[in-house]
């Protein structure tokens, strides 16, 4: 069973955290996710630069060009976390846009995250309709999840449709936005969070966009399996560094 | 439909589509619903008519060029699209735009622009109709382009700068579709060119394909055929291109000619000859050609024009090139700046660098004495003064 699975079998909420790979520094990659599990997270999100991220506000925006400029390809990132599975067990998702996987070549793409040991990818410019005519068979041959996003202006059929080609879980962006724009919740994230669990969906929920602290990942995880947190984490590793990683996530959830 | 116009999921051949995250999906699925419905509505297509009638001021002259003819012994028409309303082609799409928009039943209009043209025609139309409106433009155009982010303002709008990336176009479209995720409701985006997610690309070429409309039975008069032997345009994303080529796409004994700006030239690095140095990926929300790292991180553009300055082409255009269908030629910066000043001198018309690009075919290409042939003059120079002014230090 994929690691992404068994994970979302266990009993209680979900703490997923994004990161930028190459950032703050080229190496610091295989360091903040050997961190992030040690300090108790479920589940770790790697970001893979893009140079025109159009779904993210300016915190990862920014993130990412340094990113990039740290020398960091998908290739370098491949080459990373060639041994992550010597020292982290928990799942492994890579999070990027379509273009850079395009060009590294789908397949090719697909077989070195499954020799790796990545469980997942979420590829949000990678929509529905092409995902499953051109590419359902080649991420499935290499057993990886293909995690894809709703938003509250999703229509239910729609979610239903996406419900059905999902095999892990449904990424929930929280609000119309972009990552890192909007913090709290108000009563149509209430609202919205209420309508999607009475759909009783097959693939459980983790909420996304918007979650910086205790009470919204608690707001988050009211009825979702769990909460991701992105641009709160890249903003501290921006301010704090990569030393006490540990203290973040203290604010989230304490150990 | 034909093989060279977009099907109906929006692909010309393997270019278009539409890659875009979910959270557009409701907004492109909206329009992708009802353009065409839209479109061809009599009374919606009355209105557009009207407008660019009387605000527009089309039909724009079909001018046969008798210097520039004798210069290079083959029958050359320029058609004025530098005598829209605005100073250029961008208007025909933004007029259209705007009351897509208005029938949409949104209330508030976003836009990008590189050189600020496509910032004025839709800052223009959105006074013409009281609608709000804000333009993004990357940090970098807005210092190169004082003089249009001053019309505007003038007119209303809203400048707000691109300050990610490479602050320049590509910048200010990732800066208009963010904005657009975060105003899903009541927000239209008027995308200048025929790039961006199906339905844009074919939603643009439609508004824009006027020019070709008229091209044809203005030639009728002129030449006792609707058609010329080739038809040129200079293609950044190829709004302009895709009007002048529309309805002669599916005509064999048409030639189509796709200039580009090969900047400093085409290999030196700083050039914007897309489909020359591009590779097949994704931009905004569309398969198409497009100059990026062998990693697949999208690179920045150059050429002493700014509207041509994109990293992409339009997917019909992507689909031209191909295919056979269209000729490509890369004109650098000096070819393109002396084309400009020859045309000014014999013609009386000073072209916009963009359109200069497109003149300078004649020094690359030869063309029978007997061969009509219809040069799209997508826009007037006036914005271009100080860049022609500093190069020939005049």
């Amino acid at each position: 069973m994929n690691r992404i699975n068994k994970k979302l079998n266990e009993p209680g909420k979900l703490l997923s955290i994004y990161f930028t790979a190459g950032y703050p520094k080229m190496a610091d990659t295989v360091h903040i996710i050997q961190e992030l599990e040690k300090n108790g997270v479920d589940m770790v999100e790697i970001g893979l630069p893009f140079s025109d991220p159009l779904a993210d506000g300016p915190t990862i925006q920014q993130s990412s060009t340094a990113a990039l400029r740290n020398g960091m390809t998908t290739e370098k990132l491949f080459a990373q976390l060639k041994d992550i599975r010597k020292t982290v067990s928990i799942p492994l998702i890579l999070m990027g846009y379509f273009n850079p996987m395009l060009q590294y070549g789908v397949e090719a793409f697909c077989e070195k995250c499954n020799d790796i040991g990545i469980d997942g990818i979420i590829m949000p410019d990678l929509p529905l309709d092409v995902y499953l005519e051109e590419y359902e068979t080649t991420f499935k041959k290499f057993g990886l999840i293909n995690v894809f996003l709703i938003t509250p202006q999703t229509s239910d059929d729609r979610i239903r449709q996406i419900d059905k080609a999902s095999q892990g879980f449904i990424y929930m962006v929280s609000s119309a936005s972009v990552t890192g724009s909007k913090t709290g919740f108000g009563k149509t994230q209430t609202e919205y969070f209420d309508r999607i669990a009475s759909l009783k969906l097959h693939n459980p929920q983790i909420v996304g966009f918007g979650i910086n602290n205790a009470d919204t990942f608690q707001q988050a995880t009211g009825k979702a399996k769990g909460a991701i947190i992105g641009s709160a984490f890249i903003k501290y590793l921006t301010e704090k560094g990569v030393a006490n990683i540990g203290d973040f996530i203290k604010t989230i959830r304490p150990l | 439909m034909s093989t060279y116009h977009a099907n109906e999921k929006g692909y010309y051949g393997e270019f278009g589509g539409a890659f875009i995250p979910e959270m557009l999906y409701p907004n492109t699925e909206e329009l992708r619903q009802n353009y065409i419905k839209i479109m061809e509505d009599p009374g919606f297509k009355a209105e557009f008519d009207q407008l660019l009638k009387d605000y527009v001021g089309r039909p724009t002259p079909l001018y046969f060029a008798k210097r520039l003819s004798d210069k290079y012994r083959t029958k050359i028409y320029l058609k004025r699209e530098d005598l829209c309303h605005t100073g250029a082609h961008k208007v025909n799409n933004t007029i259209g735009q705007i009351l897509m928009a208005k029938k949409l039943g949104k209330n508030r209009i976003i836009a990008e622009t590189g050189a600020g043209q496509h910032g004025v025609a839709t800052a223009t139309v959105c006074a013409l109709m009281g609608i709000e409106c804000v333009v993004y433009m990357g940090e970098k155009d807005i210092a190169r382009q004082a003089p249009n982010v001053a019309r505007m303002k003038m007119l209303g709008a809203t400048v707000r700068p691109a300050l990610s990336g490479s602050r320049t176009l590509k910048d200010a479209t990732n800066e208009a579709i963010r904005d657009w995720i975060n105003n899903p409701v009541n927000t239209h985006y008027i995308i200048g060119s025929v790039v961006g997610p199906h339905p844009y690309p074919d939603m643009v070429a439609r508004f824009q394909s006027v020019i070709s409309e008229e091209i044809k039975w203005q030639l009728l008069e002129k030449e006792g055929r609707d058609y010329p032997d080739f038809v040129i345009a200079c293609v950044g994303g190829g709004s302009n291109a895709a009007g002048a080529y529309y309805h002669y796409l599916d005509r064999p004994e048409v030639g189509i000619i796709a200039v580009e700006a090969a900047g400093k030239g085409v290999h030196s690095g700083e050039s914007a000859a897309t489909s020359a140095l591009g590779r097949v990926g994704i931009i905004h929300g569309s398969k198409t050609l497009l100059m990026q790292t062998q990693d697949g991180q999208i690179t920045e553009p150059y050429s002493i024009s700014a509207g041509l300055d994109y990293p992409g082409v339009g997917p019909m255009h992507a689909h031209l090139y191909r295919s056979g269908r269209g000729e490509f030629i890369s004109i650098t910066d000096d070819e393109a700046m002396t084309a400009g000043l020859m045309v000014s001198q014999m013609e009386g018309i000073i072209p916009a660098i963009e359109t200069s690009h497109a003149f300078a075919i004649f020094d690359h290409r030869r063309f029978r004495p007997d061969d009509i042939i219809v040069i799209n003059l997508s826009g007037r120079g006036d914005k271009d003064l100080s860049t022609y002014i500093d190069y020939f230090k005049l």
